[in-house]
C-alpha cells in the first residue's frame, strides 16, 4: 500500500522524439532528446511550477506525467506503482485521476459541442453517477452561470473558455491536474481571474497541481515547489521563496532579471 | 522635437456598420521618442500601426480624422503617393517572426529587395548595406545569415533579422507590434534592448504596440491606454507607474503579474471599472452621432 | 460581436442557394421524367429532324430546344440523360466517399503500418493516368450503368484518402483530441466521435465535387461510347453525336454541354458553400 507522502516519484525519466526536421530521404529521422534523465517528486497536496524557456521540454514532462506520451526510459511512479509504460487498456483506470488543462482552450474544446457536453463527456466514460449535478457543480466552483452548459466554446470569451477547461478537470475530482501554460494566452485582466479561480480551487479541493508557465511571476503566487528546466536537465528544483529569493543556479538568475516588471527604474534592464 | 507622427481624431468602422473600432483617437510620436500604446486584445491597438501603414484589412474603413507624417496629410493623399511615402519613411516590425519572412526565401534578398525594387539603390550597395545592418543587430557571421533560410534561425535571431530589416532604409518612424510577444523571457530582454539601441542610435519615431505594461516601463518614453478603440488616458511613463490618472489604467496596472509583489499584484480588472469605462465609450459613441 | 462573419455567410448563402437550386431543378426533372419530358427521348421523327430552338426562326412549338438529325427532341434526351448522370453521380460520389474516407480516417488517425500501406497504396494508384484506367476497366468490366459506378470508386478513392488523411492528421495534434485522451477515451471512440465530425465538413465538399467529377467521367465514357447501351440518351452521347452535325444544329451539341456544365459547377459550389455553413467557428 502506498503510504508515501509523494504522489509521484520520477526517476531518470528521458524521452526522445524523432526529428523530421533533419531526416534524410531514405532511412529513419534522428531521434532527438526531449529530456535527459530527470529525477524528482511531487508531494500529494503541493502545487509544483515547472518553468523553463522554449525548448526546455517542459511541456513534454507535463504530458508524459499525464502520460500523454510514454518515456524513453525511466519511471513514472504514481501512488506506488509504475505507469510509465502503462498500455491503453491499463491506463483507462487512470485517466480519471489525472486531468490536465490545456493552453489554448479554443482547441483543446471541440468545436462541434456544447459546455455541457464538453464537461459531461469524461464523466460519462468513467460511468459516474449524478452526471447533470457534477456538471453543474463545477459550472458554479468555476464561477460560470449554469445557463452556459447550451452555449458552443467560440460564443465564449477567451477567459471564459479557460474555466471551461478547468471546469471539465475538477468535475473528474482527479487526484492530480497538470496545467499547461493555461494563462499564457488570456489578457492581464482574465489572466488575473483565471489564477485567483485555480488558487481557490487547490484551497478548496486539496488539489494536487503542476503548473507549468514561462511567467515566474505567475509561478510565485500559485506554487509551492518549483522546477526549473533548461534544454532538458533539471536546473534547480527548490522551494518557491528560496528560487526568488536565492536562486542557486545562473539559468533561473538570468530568467529572473529578464521578467519585465512594470517599473521604468527596474534595476538590470 | 518636433511631432513625426500626429493622428487626429482617427475614427474606423466596419465597412457598411455605423459601430467604430476606433473612437476619435488622437495621439503624436515625436522623432527621437518611443511612445507606446497599450491594450487588451480588442482594443484596436494594432489597429491604429495599420491605419498607419496603410495596411488596414479591407473590410475596415477609415471614416473621419487624419494620419499626418511629417506634417503631410497621409489620407487626403492619391493612393500612389501615399504608398511611397510610406515605403520610403515608415516601416514595420512584426509580432511573428515566424510567418513575417517567407520560408522559401533566402535572408538576404528579403532584406534587399525593398532597398533595391522601392527605394532605387544598386544590388551590391543593399548587399554590403544588410550585412552592416546584421552586424549592427549583434548577428555574427552576417554573410551565413545572410544565405540562410528563416527555418534556419532561432525566433530571437528572426527577430533580430526583421529589426534590422525595418531598420534598413533609415525610416523617420519605426511601428513595433508586439514584437517580443512570441519570445522568451531572456530572448525578449535581448530584443528590447536591441529595439532601443537602434531606435536611439537612428533617431526614430517608434510607436511601440504591446498589451504588457511591463514592457512598456523598460522601453517608452510616453504611453497611451486604450480600451475598446477610445484613449483613455496619455500619460509620460514615470507619471503613470508611480500615479495612473484613469480608473482603467490603475486597474490594468494592478492586474499585471509582479513576483516581487506576488501577493498585492494580480487584482483582477474590478466589474464596475470596466462598466466605467464602457459608459464612457457609450457617451462618447453619443455624442459623435450627434454631431455626424 | 460584429465582425466580418455576417458578409461571408451571405455570401455562402447565395452560393448555397444558386447552386442547390440548379441542382433541385435537375433532380426534380429527372425524377419525373415520364410526366415532365414533353416527348418520348428514343422516338425518332425524321420529318421533324433538326428543327432549332424556339427562339430561332423556324422552330415548331412543342419542341424547346430543338431536335436532332434523327427527329428526337433534345428536352426530353437532355432529361433522361440527366438521369443515368445523377445516378452515377449520387452512387458513385458517396461509394467514393466512403471507402475513401475510411481509410483517410485509419491512415491518418492510427498512422504506422496501417498509413504506410495505405499512403504506399494510394501512390502507386495516382499513378495512373485516370482516363486510361477507366477505359481499361470498362473494356474488363463490361459496359453499363454499375460498371461506370465501379470504375469512379476505383479510381477516385484516392482523392478522399489523400485529403482526409492529411485533414485527420491536422485533427490528431490539436489539443482537444489530447483533452479526449485525458478523459479516458479509447482511441476508436476518439477517432469517430471527436475527429470525425470535425473531418466531416472536407468530406461533404469533397463528396459534392466528386459527385460532379462523377457526372463528368460518366460523360466522358458515354462520349466514347463506353457506358449504358448505346441507345439511352445520356449527355456524353449526345454531345458525341453533336459533334457531328455541328454545322448543321449547334443546338444538338450546346444545349447538352451547357447543361453539363452548369451541373458540375453546381456541385463544386454546393460543396463549397455546405462547407461554409457547416463550420459553427467559420474559419
Amino acid at each position: 500500500m502506498h503510504t508515501d507522502a509523494s504522489m509521484f516519484k520520477v526517476r531518470g525519466l528521458e524521452l526522445s522524439l524523432p526529428d523530421f526536421a533533419n531526416k534524410q530521404p531514405f532511412g529513419r529521422a534522428p531521434m532527438v532528446d526531449i529530456l535527459k534523465g530527470l529525477d524528482f517528486d511531487i508531494e500529494t497536496g503541493s502545487v509544483l511550477g515547472i518553468v523553463g524557456g522554449s525548448g526546455s521540454g517542459k511541456s513534454t514532462l507535463g504530458r508524459t506525467l499525464v502520460r500523454l506520451l510514454e518515456p524513453t526510459a525511466g519511471s513514472i511512479v504514481f501512488e506506488g506503482s509504475d505507469i510509465g509504460h502503462l498500455d491503453e487498456t491499463g491506463l483507462r483506470p487512470l485517466r480519471r485521476r489525472l486531468q490536465m488543462i490545456f493552453q489554448d482552450p479554443m482547441s483543446s474544446l471541440n468545436p462541434r459541442r456544447r459546455v455541457g457536453a464538453i464537461i459531461a463527456d469524461p464523466l460519462r466514460i468513467h460511468d459516474l453517477d449524478r452526471i447533470d449535478e457534477r456538471v453543474d457543480e463545477a459550472l458554479d466552483h468555476v464561477g460560470l452561470p449554469r445557463a452556459f452548459r447550451a452555449r458552443y466554446p467560440h460564443e465564449l470569451s477567451g477567459g471564459q473558455r479557460q474555466r471551461v477547461g478547468i471546469a471539465r478537470a475538477i468535475a473528474m475530482r482527479p487526484d492530480f491536474i497538470l496545467a499547461d501554460e493555461i494563462v499564457s494566452g488570456l489578457d492581464v485582466s482574465s489572466q488575473a481571474q483565471v489564477l485567483n479561480l485555480l488558487e481557490n480551487l487547490v484551497r478548496e479541493l486539496g488539489l494536487t497541481l503542476a503548473f507549468i508557465s514561462h511567467d515566474l511571476s505567475v509561478i510565485r503566487r500559485l506554487c509551492s515547489q518549483v522546477l526549473v528546466l533548461n534544454r532538458g536537465t533539471i536546473v534547480e528544483y527548490a522551494p518557491v521563496e528560496q528560487i526568488f529569493d536565492a536562486p542557486k543556479s545562473e539559468y533561473t538568475r538570468e530568467l529572473l532579471d529578464a521578467i519585465p516588471l512594470p517599473d521604468p527604474d527596474q534595476p538590470g534592464w | 522635437m518636433t511631432a513625426f507622427l500626429e493622428i487626429e481624431n482617427l475614427s474606423a468602422a466596419i465597412k457598411g456598420t455605423p459601430d467604430r473600432l476606433l473612437r476619435s483617437v488622437s495621439l503624436h510620436v515625436n522623432s527621437g521618442e518611443v511612445c507606446g500604446l497599450v491594450g487588451e486584445s480588442g482594443a484596436g491597438k494594432s489597429m491604429i500601426g495599420k491605419a498607419v501603414l496603410g495596411i488596414l484589412p479591407s473590410a475596415v474603413e477609415i471614416v473621419e480624422g487624419q494620419v499626418r507624417l511629417d506634417g503631410e496629410d497621409l489620407l487626403a493623399m492619391p493612393q500612389r503617393e501615399r504608398r511611397r511615402l510610406i515605403g520610403a519613411t515608415a516601416a514595420l516590425i512584426p509580432q511573428d517572426p515566424l510567418t513575417a519572412l517567407n520560408p522559401s526565401r533566402r535572408i538576404g534578398p528579403q532584406i534587399t529587395d525593398r532597398l533595391v525594387d522601392i527605394l532605387g539603390w544598386t544590388k551590391h550597395d543593399a548587399r554590403t548595406r544588410a550585412a552592416e545592418l546584421l552586424d549592427e543587430v549583434h548577428i555574427e557571421n552576417p554573410q551565413r545569415v545572410l544565405a540562410s533560410y528563416p527555418h534556419e534561425l532561432s525566433g530571437g535571431m528572426r527577430q533580430r533579422v526583421l529589426i534590422a530589416s525595418a531598420f534598413a532604409a533609415n525610416p523617420k518612424l519605426v511601428i513595433a507590434d508586439e514584437p517580443t510577444t512570441a519570445l522568451d523571457v531572456t530572448v525578449q530582454k535581448q530584443i528590447l534592448r536591441l529595439i532601443r539601441e537602434m531606435q536611439e542610435r537612428h533617431g526614430t519615431a517608434m510607436l511601440f504596440v504591446t498589451h504588457d505594461l511591463g514592457v512598456v516601463s523598460k522601453i517608452c518614453q510616453r504611453l497611451v491606454v486604450l480600451f475598446a478603440g477610445m484613449v483613455v488616458e496619455k500619460a509620460g511613463v514615470s507619471d503613470f507607474y508611480a500615479n495612473p490618472a484613469h480608473a482603467y489604467s490603475k486597474a490594468l496596472l494592478s492586474a499585471t503579474p509582479k513576483f516581487t509583489e506576488p501577493f498585492t499584484s494580480l487584482t483582477p480588472v474590478d466589474q464596475t471599472v470596466i462598466s466605467a469605462v464602457s459608459e464612457q465609450v457609450e457617451a462618447a459613441d453619443r455624442e459623435w452621432r450627434h454631431a455626424h | 460581436m460584429r465582425d466580418g462573419r455576417g458578409t461571408i455567410k451571405r455570401k455562402a448563402g447565395l452560393k448555397l442557394w444558386l447552386s442547390g437550386g440548379w441542382l433541385a431543378v435537375v433532380a426534380v426533372l429527372t425524377l419525373f421524367a415520364g410526366w415532365i419530358s414533353p416527348h418520348d427521348p428514343l422516338t425518332q421523327d425524321l420529318f421533324a429532324s433538326r428543327l432549332p430552338p424556339f427562339w430561332a426562326a423556324g422552330a415548331e412549338p412543342g419542341y424547346l430546344l430543338g431536335t436532332d438529325s434523327l427527329g428526337r427532341d433534345v428536352l426530353s434526351r437532355i432529361i433522361y440523360g440527366g438521369r443515368v448522370a445523377l445516378t452515377v453521380a449520387i452512387i458513385a460520389g458517396l461509394a467514393t466517399a466512403i471507402v475513401g474516407s475510411v481509410l483517410g480516417l485509419i491512415a491518418g488517425y492510427y498512422r504506422g503500418w496501417a498509413d504506410a500501406v495505405i499512403s504506399r497504396l494510394v501512390d502507386i494508384w495516382m499513378a495512373f493516368p485516370p482516363v486510361l484506367f477507366a477505359i481499361l476497366l470498362i473494356a474488363v468490366l463490361g459496359t453499363g450503368l454499375w460498371s461506370i459506378v465501379i470504375a469512379i470508386i476505383v479510381i477516385d478513392w484516392t482523392r478522399f484518402c489523400r485529403v482526409v488523411r492529411a485533414e485527420t492528421m491536422n485533427q490528431s495534434q490539436m489539443d482537444y483530441v489530447a483533452s479526449a485522451v485525458v478523459a479516458g477515451h479509447v482511441r476508436s471512440a476518439i477517432l469517430w466521435r471527436e475527429i470525425g465530425p470535425n473531418v466531416l465538413p472536407t468530406i461533404v465538399a469533397l463528396l459534392s465535387l466528386e459527385m460532379g467529377i462523377a457526372v463528368i467521367v460518366e460523360a466522358i465514357l458515354s462520349f466514347v461510347n463506353l457506358s449504358i447501351s448505346t441507345d439511352a440518351p445520356t449527355w456524353g452521347g449526345m454531345i458525341a453525336e453533336g459533334r457531328i452535325s455541328i454545322h448543321q444544329a449547334w443546338w444538338v451539341l450546346v444545349c447538352p454541354l451547357i447543361v453539363l456544365f452548369l451541373t458540375v459547377l453546381a456541385f463544386s459550389q454546393f460543396g463549397e458553400g455546405l462547407k461554409d455553413r457547416f463550420d459553427p467557428v467559420l474559419r
